[in-house]
């Protein structure tokens, strides 16, 4: 296994650890607010320090952990359940109105920046975690519908696709059948990108107030909240700002160690 | 190249007019009528009714969005809900603000990325490459808007070589306006440099192992000749890919970093506007956003035209 796999391992693994552990134990409730402790540095009470309502923010970050997770998961499945089959789609009926339409409706969706879609989602149902999944989730669709169809382009015009065809497999069966495991490495070295570009996503759409809302803790809203305070307590902006850095970081190793695990040939190409 | 032009002019104008009736269909879904939430729960029938024919309510869909069309493509936006003013004078004060740090931004993007891509594509496995490659790594996993709030606390409350917000204008001359934007334009450009050095990099390493390449490098042209003379405008076809794609989140992310810098631009427009449900300043705005995408893509596959002449043919 490679450097950048462990190592991105490791870091996720953290996240995800902490996410998991918050369900069942924190050091003290993330909303428990103790003003005679506020604005502490991190100390052996609590490691992280504490906010300006003195709530813990090592708690916070821990059930921070879940809401960034949860958005950008479901926002990445989103854009597999619907992108993978609309690419598989373009690519058995390459060169038909099928194909044009799916991916002039790609180059539409590039068009609405994820922040754009957020911005016009709450301004008809108000602000959310579920309308930041919506507006990330619909902007990761023709990410996967476009990665999908330029490799499954490729694998029809390979031999054991031209012997299924001869059997008289229907495009639907070669596609799910055949193309599908066959895409599955690129599919997952993906979802890892996305998934933490959902992570920054969800992180940016916070901050501005279209995402997680209070008493919801996430790590975009805690930098939101620090801004103003950041002069006397950058603890409170720098320990948000690490956890997403890391998460990322390690999100994106792991995405790169894949590639090389999976697709030995870039590796050789990239090196 | 003019043929591949009108094809590239005909699918913008195709994506503009979806994208505008998107835009369109999904604010109409918004519940609650302007009128009304203007003038507030006590208000008369009669007078929310002359409200919604003074906006131009009081018509059938179709041609309501047709006069939006019409007005956007004249430059009338409409009349803010709101502050009943002209969206498109609204738009264009902030426009000052936004438009040039997006530029600002992707000029020290472009700026720093072609050197370091360069640099670490032609010091490929050593210390070098591995340095470039390490920050690159960091820099796109930083969100702009915390680097932005690390830059106000570094550059700003702590050397004061900065203000911590706010926006001088431009009436104070060009250097004024530019000192007040460079560190809302740092903190855009360097995850997308980073972003960019990478593609770069890679990108001239794909070209360097090519055939014509070898063919100059046996013409007697040293590595470095090579590189700038055949490699680098080769190698620049994923390199303005990801410049227009750039744009775009240059153009989304600025909304944010404005929010840290207090920035009087399009993104505290929008949310103002959010806020007061002034729905026809949102729909404005987004339709100039995702209007900007649009075109500088559209820039983009003339300039692949350009520097590929193979392009052309095949579409």
């Amino acid at each position: 296994m490679n450097r950048n796999l462990i190592l991105g391992l490791i870091l996720s693994s953290l996240v995800i650890l902490a996410a998991l552990v918050s369900f069942v134990w924190t050091p003290y409730a993330h909303t428990a607010m103790n003003i005679p402790q506020k604005l502490q540095t991190p100390n052996a009470l609590h490691w992280f320090g504490t906010d300006h309502f003195g709530r813990d923010i090592f708690s916070m970050i821990m059930v921070g952990a879940r809401t960034s997770i949860a958005v950008a998961l479901v926002a990445v499945s989103i854009g597999i359940a619907l992108g993978v089959p609309l690419g598989l789609l373009a690519a058995a009926r390459k060169g038909s109105w099928t194909d044009e339409i799916v991916m002039r409706s790609n180059d539409l969706v590039f068009a609405f920046p994820s922040l754009v879609i957020a911005i016009l989602i709450t301004a008809v149902f108000g602000a959310g975690a579920v309308n930041a999944i919506i507006a990330i989730g619909i902007f990761n669709i023709p990410v996967f519908a476009r990665i999908t169809r330029g490799a499954a382009l490729s694998l029809w015009e390979r031999e054991f696709i031209l012997a299924a065809r001869v059997a008289g497999k229907s495009a639907t069966h070669i596609s799910v059948e055949h193309i599908l495991p066959n895409v599955m490495n690129l599919l997952i070295v993906q979802g890892t990108i996305q998934f933490s570009l959902g992570i920054l996503a969800e992180a940016g759409l916070s901050y501005v107030g279209l995402g997680a809302q209070p008493p919801t803790p996430s790590w975009g809203r805690m930098l939101a909240d620090a801004q103003t305070m950041v002069s006397f307590a950058p603890h409170l902006a720098l320990i948000p700002g690490m956890a997403i850095i890391l998460t990322v970081l390690g999100l994106n190793l792991m995405g790169d160690g894949l590639r090389d695990l999976l697709d030995p040939r870039l590796r050789v190409r990239r090196s | 190249m003019l043929r591949y032009s009108l094809k590239r002019l005909l699918s913008l104008i195709v994506s503009l007019a979806v994208a505008s009736l998107v835009i369109f269909l999904v604010i109409e879904v918004a519940p609650g009528d302007p009128a009304s939430f203007m003038l507030g729960i006590n208000a008369q029938p009669d007078t929310i009714a002359a409200l919604r024919a003074e906006l131009g309510l009081d018509v059938p869909k179709t041609e309501r969005y047709l006069n939006w069309v019409s007005g956007m493509v004249t430059g009338d936006f409409g009349i803010s809900y709101t502050y009943r003013t002209p969206v498109s004078t609204m738009i264009g004060d902030r426009m000052w603000v936004s438009l040039p740090l997006a530029l600002y931004a992707l000029a020290l993007s472009t700026l720093i990325a072609f050197p370091a891509g360069v640099y670490a594509a032609s010091r490929r496995g050593k210390a070098g490459d591995i340095a470039v490659m390490g920050a690159t790594q960091l820099g796109v996993a930083v969100p702009n808007f915390w680097f932005a709030m690390m830059m106000v606390l570094i550059f700003a409350i702590n050397l004061r070589w900065f203000g911590a917000g706010g926006f001088a204008g431009w009436d104070d001359g060009l250097l004024v306006g530019l000192h007040s934007l460079t560190l809302p334009a740092i903190s855009l450009a360097l995850p997308q440099a980073a972003i960019l050095a990478r593609v770069m990099r890679s990108s001239l390493l794909d070209i360097m192992g090519e055939d014509f390449m070898r063919t100059a490098r046996a013409k007697g042209l040293s590595r470095r000749q090579a590189l700038w003379r055949h490699g680098l405008r080769n190698a620049m076809i994923p390199v303005l890919t990801i410049i227009g794609l750039q744009f775009s989140f240059l153009i989304a992310g600025s909304i944010i970093i404005e929010k840290v810098f207090f920035l009087p631009g399009l993104g505290q427009l929008v949310f103002q506007s959010i806020s007061s449900r002034d729905l026809i300043v949102v729909e404005s705005v987004v339709m100039l956003l995702v209007f900007a995408v649009i075109v500088v893509n559209f820039c983009v596959d003339l300039a692949y035209g350009a520097v590929d002449p193979r392009l052309r043919s095949r579409t």
